[in-house]
Parts: C-alpha cells; structure tokens; sequence
C-alpha cells in the first residue's frame, strides 16, 4: 500500500525568479506526524500550500512525483483537488482570525463543508460538530457554535478551526504553525490536543514549525528545511541525538534550554543570515554560514545517508 | 511599492498632467496669436476638422474673434495655477491641524474634530458665492476662499494617519531618544504621512480646478478677459447652438485635466500605499 | 547600593470607550506592582499577552505616566527628569524591528538620533560614535548609508540595540527583543545583548513570554498575571522550585527541544483572562487546577521569599 502523501522533488518558483521550494522531498505516512521545520523563507509554507494546490496566483509548481494515498495531484482537475480539499485532506493555519469568515456564525461554518461534501443532513452535521467542539476541549460546544468568530479567544478559534477541519474525517491534516500567534500555555494545550486526536483518529498529520522545542515533543518524523530543500530527514530522537547536517546541529545549539544551557556561557548561533536563492542555483545553500565548507561545496551536493530512515544533504561522509 | 506605475491609468494620468503643466508654464512660449487680441472680422471661425476653417486659428475663434487655441493654452495656466496654489493654502490649514489633532490628542484633537466637522456643514459654494458677490471676484480672492474652505481632507487625512504613526514603535524610541517634540513631529511624522498627504493634493487641485470652473461659469470666478475655462464655457453659453464646438471644446479639455489628476492620484495612492506598516 | 529601578505601587488603567450604547470600560494594566532591579541585575518579566508587561515597560521609560505610585531610576523620579537626562539614562529595545526604525531614515541617522537630540556633540563626533557603535554591534559602515527596508530582521534590531546603546545609558529596557525573530538570529542577539551587559555594566529589564529565554539572560525573573506579579524569584530557585500554580503552568508549558517527553498538560481551561474584567479574591482562580472555595474571596497576600515572593493562599 502506498504512503499516504508522497513528495518527491518538489519546486516551486514564483514568476521565475524566486525558487521557493527547489526539489524538496519527503512522505507522510499514514498515522504519523511529520514535521516540516525551518526557518522563514524556508520554504515550509509554500510546501505545504502547494501540496494543497492553494498557491498564489504567479507560483509555478513543479514535482517528480506528488502523490495522495497513491493518486497523482498533478492532473487533477480543480473541481477535483476542491472534492479532496477539506474531505480527505484539511488544513489549519498560522491566524485562525483570518480563516474564519466573520460574517457567519462558528456553527454555519464547521457544517456548511460536511454538508457540501457528505451530502448530510443539517442536523446530522450540528451533531457531528457539537460533537468535535467537546473532543477538542470546548466547554459548552452548543453555545460556541451560534456565535460569531471574533466573540472567541484566539486559542478558542484555533480549537474551532481543528475541529473544523475534521469535521469530514479527513486522512491528512496539515497544520501551518496553528501554535504560533498563541501564549506558551494555550500553546501547549493547542499542540496536546493536536497529538491526542491524531493517536485517537490515526491521522497523518503535517506540522509545519520553527519551534524544534514543538518538533521534538510532537513529531514521529522530522525534515529540516533550508533555503527551499530538505536538507535532513530523520525519525525523531535519532535526529535530535544525532543531528548529521551542519544547519540542524548550529539550529539545536542555538535554542535554550533552562538547565543545560549556562547564563554565562554564549549560545550557540549561526552567523550570517539566510541567502536569496534564485533558479539555477549549484551547490550546497547554506555554504556561506557553514564553518565545515570548502570550494567542493559550491558543486552538487549527494544526499548521505545513515541508517535506512536518516538521510541528509552534505558533502561530508556519513 | 511600484504597483502604480504598471498600471496604463497612472501613465495616462501622469501625461494629461505633464503636457498640461507644459503649457502652464510655457503658455507664451507656445500660442500662435495674443489670447486677449480681438478680430471682429474672424467671429467664430470653425476649428480645423471643420469645413471653412482658416489654418491660422487650429480651433477656430470665438465670439470676439479671438485664437481659441492660445486661449485654452492661458486657460490651463489659470486652471493650474488656481488648483496648486489653492492646495498650498488648504494643505497648510489642513496638515497643521490635522497633525496636530493626531499627534497631541485629548483637548487639542477634540479642538480639531470640531472644526473639521463645522467645516463639514459649511457648504462650499454657497459660501464663495456670497463672498465672491460680495467683494466683487479676483484671483487672490478665489484662491483664498477656496483655500480656507477645502482644508477639511487634508486635515482628516493627516489626522488618521498620525495617529497610526505616532504609536508606532520608532516614535516612542525617538522620545526615549531624548528628541524634542517638534523634531518628532518634523523628522518621524511628517516624512511618514507625506506619501497620503500628496494623494490628498493631488484630489484637491481637480476639485479646486472644477470649482473654478463653476464659479467663473456663474461670472463670480476670475474676471474676464482673463482666459478661464469655466469662463470660456459661460461666455459660449449664447453660441452653443449654432456653434457648438465653442462650449465643446473648453468643456473637454476641463473634463481630461481633471480625469489626467484623478488618474495619476489613483496610481500614487497605489504606488505609496503598500509602503506602510 | 543603590537600586537601578525602584518601582512602588504603580497602578496604570486604560479607558476603553464603550462604543454609543456601552459603558466604558477600565482595563487594569498593572494594579500596585512594586519592584527594584539591583544595578548590574536583569530582570525579567514573563506573562501572556495582556498581562500589562509592555505597558509595565512604557511606565519606565516615561512613555506613560502611571495613575498613583512612584517609578525611579537611578534614585531619581523618571517623570521628573528632563528628557535629555533621561534619554542619557535609559533606552529601550522594542519587540519588532520592523516599526521600530523609521522606514524613511538612513541606518546611520537613526543611530545618530539620540546624540543629535542631545544637542552638545559635534558633527565629526556623532559620525565617529555612530560608526564605532555600528561596528561593536557588527554593522558596516557601508550598511549605516541604508534604508531599515533593506536590512534583514536581525540586522535591524541590530541597528535598534546601536541606537539605544549610543549614549552609553546605564539602564536598557528590553520589550519582547527577540520575539519576531529566527531562532538561530534570536541566538546572536541574546549572545550581542549578554555581551554588551557586561562590556558596559549594563541593566536590564527583559521582557519575554519565552520562559527558556528569560532563564538565559536574567538574574531574577518576576511572573505577571493580569497586571501583578505573582511571583518573584532569583531564576534558578525560580525555575527548580515554582510556587505560584501560574508559574507552575508557565514552565510545564515550556517545551524543550528533548525528544520522548511528549506535550504536557498544563492543566488551565479553555477560558482565558479579561484584562478589563478581573476575578475578585485571587486573579488566577478560574483558571488555576488547584484552587479553593476561599481562593475567589480572599486576596492573597505577598508572601515574602529571599529576593522576592509569592501571592497565593495556598503556599505556605
């Protein structure tokens, strides 16, 4: 059986001078939470957005393969990839203020999709929702759902827009930073319920984040992004004990972590800052904040690997 | 940031405005014939798409005999003229109080709004009718009624976007820096508000233009022989039937200035527009 | 010694009107905070959006004038101070420094502002200090002749830290500084802010909602809650041994990059606070796991701790 999202050299340009994403690969699969890390301009939002097919207009997406429980996204017709959106595969985002219509009640909203895609009853679909809003930890869901979205806190509206993209028991969720404009405690709910309901529900779930503190507690799987490519993949505590990649071993000792690291002591940092690729760019990206590069950097770069579920993206030898 | 200028309106806009401008400040330099010499042997001469036309005169004469061409070339420097310098005096009214209400608050901006709402209520061309009927017409005066009574855009616009302004963070660092009020007000404000404010002038001049043009039509604009083109329209009134291109011809040429600025408003707004936080 | 800030009961409300048929309504910002920050000390304050930490910021740097209470700064009253003696005396680093400079000046102007405003250093002098303070921050010259627009996040609040430490103040207040930035740039700021502390025997007040940042860079760590401190420890005992339920919730809710551990449950509700509508008795009742039929009667009390203490009625 095949996985269940398949992304094999993925590029995406925008009005071919920008490569956003250059050949970006890496599989979901089913009843595991893969997660995109990075920094911004990365390239994680645009992955994720282009496996959705929700590119700005001017973005121009390319892939080897791209491919949902073994079906090609490529060709499929916009009617299509709509049918798929927000039925088998949902999506939740960074400002839940801004996927929420404002003018329509939280109730019209969670049902309206299960309506359009089930072909249930209205009543059927209030069940179901009331139903959600209490597996996603909202007190007196009946209430919730006759009121309108800026009557909810920000960690309530990102509830309701988990809720909501499950509503038609979708396979994949991809959630693009949902913790980010959130505090730290509505942030730790947020992401255990998320880790809770994908377990319960068995669904593959993408997080896209920058925070490695979220990456290492939630995911299964992680893929570091760096200036558009996957520069190492690895199952989670072997990546965090482990890091192969000069990038992920200079992100994981920049971060601080109350009682390793000192007060006195300096972080680790990286100098220098991320660069702007453009298209027919050769050779390893992050080259010029790497203290391991020589000239053989600036030519193609082979993918190392080590052990059968880590590769990564560097001259260096395993 | 350049979104403007890709779009075709801008560069329309942008032109109308230029060429117009050119024969504001070069109007000597360019007419054929003196615009205020009187033939009464060459009334109403037909302009050159009509038959019987006489080359010398392009767009024909009017009812006196005088080059209709060179006194529309005169016309734009009065339309010009009026609609800059209107701007200045309202734009000076309108930015300091506007400015002040935003950046000051409390008394003062309650002070401001109740002067931009009585502004408001006052009808503009009620009011420069009766002062122009009363203290008979000339051009400083128009310029100073229109200036004293279309400050009220200028003053909302710089008072909204001040306030925007004034609570962004580099301002507060610029009074933690130690800066005086005053240099707050002219170094951080003033160079973030000045992109609306232009939009704003822009606006001012079509609207200060077209109300010269009804005040002169009603004879209490700029006196004649002065060539303006609200008064051309008005002395063609009594022509318009068997000559029509005399009422025609002004009334274009108003109406594609006027559209000239509102495009080239549009494309600076858009231009500027996305530039702020 | 001396106290680089002393703040005493400081309260500060804001009106929020109502709108044509609604009451106004006061939202509490800080109800009768009182501090002091040693010289040399930082202090840093953590809290969830809304708890009043920004507003508490602007309160010391004389941006806002509190409602009662007295704020002091090197033994003399902020708001009595002239405001090139103040500007000589503390300065501040915003959270983004993409609003924090000023889109229309030169890097290189913005910098310069503070000794302009001044009005007693000589043009050659203001250029001379500007460039040696671009260079110790890791500016080019080059980089001084642009626009903040052209700048990356990091390079900017760069600039934003040349700024405030031009005048070579005594006292930097720090508001979120590191907040809209990437980790790896977040790291290089945190490492440039510690080492100017110690190159020119700075203070600092440090605002985060980053508790695994606060823990890096300050001496001791004071924990907001709708306008109060609930508690105020020196940071080790701070982070071993946390009093407040809140500061309990704060810390289980910090997540560490140590794979296995899962997400913690951090045991609030889904109701979140109202600045504008504080609980009587103790703030945090409503949310908080373990509180008691008398925890939304009776206020708690300080209860005094070596370096500071904690507000709740059920420690002892």
């Amino acid at each position: 059986m095949s996985a269940l999202l398949e992304v094999e050299k993925l590029e995406v340009t925008f009005g071919g001078r920008t490569a956003a994403v250059r050949g970006a690969s890496f599989t979901v699969e089913r009843g595991e939470t893969h997660c995109l890390v990075g920094e911004s301009g990365c390239g994680k939002s645009v992955t994720a957005l282009s496996v959705m097919d929700l590119l700005a207009r001017g973005a121009e997406r390319r892939a080897g393969r791209l491919a949902f429980e073994g079906q090609d996204l490529r060709g499929l017709s916009d009617s299509a990839m709509a049918r798929l959106r927000g039925n088998e595969m949902a999506m939740i985002f960074q400002e839940p203020m801004t996927s929420l219509n404002p003018a329509y009640t939280v109730g019209s909203q969670m049902t309206e999709g299960l309506r359009r895609h089930k072909k249930v009853s209205q009543r059927e679909a209030t069940d179901r929702a009331v139903d959600l809003l209490g597996r996603v930890g909202i007190t007196a869901p009946g209430l919730r759902l006759g009121q309108f979205p800026h009557q909810l806190s920000g960690g309530l509206r990102q509830r309701v827009m988990i809720a909501m993209a499950l509503m038609c028991e979708p396979k994949l969720l991809i959630a693009d930073e949902p913790t980010t404009a959130l505090d730290v405690t509505v942030q730790a709910q947020i992401l255990r319920l998320l880790a809770t309901l994908q377990r319960d529900l068995g669904l593959g779930l993408l997080l896209i984040t920058h925070d490695l503190g979220i990456v290492a507690r939630i995911a299964t799987r992680v893929s570091v992004m760096y200036a558009g490519e996957v520069v190492e993949s690895a199952a989670t505590a072997d990546l965090f004990a482990n890091p192969r990649h000069p990038y992920t071993q200079g992100l994981l000792r920049c971060v601080p972590v109350p009682g390793k690291t000192r007060r006195d002591e300096p972080l680790g940092s990286i100098p220098g800052t991320v660069p702007r690729i453009g298209p027919g760019f050769e050779g390893c990206a992050f080259r010029d904040r790497c203290s391991f590069a020589d000239e053989t950097c600036a030519r193609a770069i082979p993918r190392h690997s080590a052990g059968s579920t880590h590769d990564f993206l560097c001259r260096l030898p395993a | 940031m350049k979104r403007g200028w890709r779009n075709a309106g801008t560069w329309v806009g942008a032109a109308i405005v230029g060429v117009a401008a050119f024969c504001a400040i070069f109007a000597p330099l360019l007419v054929p014939h003196d615009p205020f010499a009187q033939d009464l042997g060459k009334r109403l001469l037909v302009p050159f798409w009509m038959e019987g036309t006489d080359p010398q005169h392009l767009l024909g004469t009017d009812q006196l005999g005088r080059d209709y061409l060179a006194r529309l070339i005169y016309g734009a420097r009065i339309s010009m003229l009026i609609g800059v310098t209107v701007s200045i005096v309202s734009g000076l009214i309108g930015i300091t109080l506007g400015v002040l209400g935003g950046f000051m608050g409390g008394r003062v901006d309650d002070i401001v709004l109740f002067a931009i709402t009585t502004r408001l209520s006052i009808p503009v061309v009620l009011v420069a009718l009766a002062v122009v009927g009363l203290l008979g017409s000339s051009m400083t005066l128009l310029v100073l009624t229109l200036g004293l009574l279309l400050w009220d855009r200028f003053a909302v616009v710089a008072r909204s976007t001040t306030m925007q302004v004034r609570n962004l963070d580099f301002v507060s660092a610029a009074w933690c820096a130690g800066c005086s009020r005053f240099r707050i007000l002219t170094r951080e404000v003033l160079p973030n508000i000045a992109s609306h404010l232009v939009v704003v002038a822009t606006l001012e001049i079509a609207l200060a233009i077209l109300l010269e043009a009804a005040l002169s039509f009603l004879g209490l604009g700029v006196p004649p022989p002065l060539p303006s083109w609200g008064l051309m329209i008005s002395e063609a009134r009594d022509y318009m039937f068997f000559s029509p291109w005399v009422i025609m011809i002004p009334g274009i040429v108003l109406f594609v200035l006027v559209l000239g600025i509102n495009l080239l408003g549009d494309g600076l707004r858009d231009t500027f527009g996305a530039r702020h936080p | 010694m001396s106290a680089a800030i002393e703040v005493k009961g400081v309260r500060k409300t804001f009106r929020v009107k109502g709108g044509l048929m609604g009451k106004d309504r006061h939202v509490v910002a800080c109800d009768d905070v009182s501090f002091s920050v040693a010289e040399g000390g930082v202090l840093g304050v953590v809290g969830e959006s809304g708890c009043g930490k920004s507003t508490l910021a602007r309160l010391i740097l004389g941006l806002l004038e509190p409602d009662s209470g007295e704020i002091t700064v090197e033994g003399q009253r902020v708001l009595a101070m002239d405001r090139k003696a103040r500007a000589r005396l503390i300065q501040p680093v915003f959270q983004d420094p993409f609003a924090s400079l000023n889109p229309m000046a030169r890097i290189s102007d913005i910098v310069a502002m503070p000794l302009v405003a001044q009005g007693t250093f000589g043009r050659a002098e203001i250029a001379a200090k500007v460039e040696e303070m671009l260079e110790r921050v890791g500016l080019s010259k080059e980089q001084g002749t642009r626009l903040p627009a052209e700048l990356s996040g990091g390079q900017r609040q760069r600039v934003a830290i040349a700024r405030a430490l031009v005048l070579r103040p005594r006292i930097v207040v720090c508001d979120e500084p590191t907040s809209a930035l990437d980790v790896s740039v977040q790291a290089q700021i945190l490492n440039l802010l510690a080492e100017l502390r110690r190159e020119f025997n700075l203070t600092y007040l440090f605002i985060s909602h980053n508790l695994a940042v606060v823990e890096h860079v300050a001496s001791d760590v004071a924990v907001m809650y709708l306008g109060r401190f609930v508690e105020r420890q020196p940071t080790e005992t701070l982070f071993a041994k946390p009093e407040h339920p809140y500061t309990q919730a704060l810390l289980a809710s910090v997540l560490t990059p140590q794979p296995g551990l899962g997400v913690p449950d951090v045991g609030l509700g889904d109701t979140l606070p109202d600045p504008a509508n504080i609980p009587p008795g103790c703030r945090f009742h409503p949310r908080c796991p373990i509180a008691e039929p008398r925890c939304s009667v009776e206020t708690p009390p300080l209860k005094p701790r070596p370096g500071g203490g904690v507000e709740c009625l059920l420690v002892p």
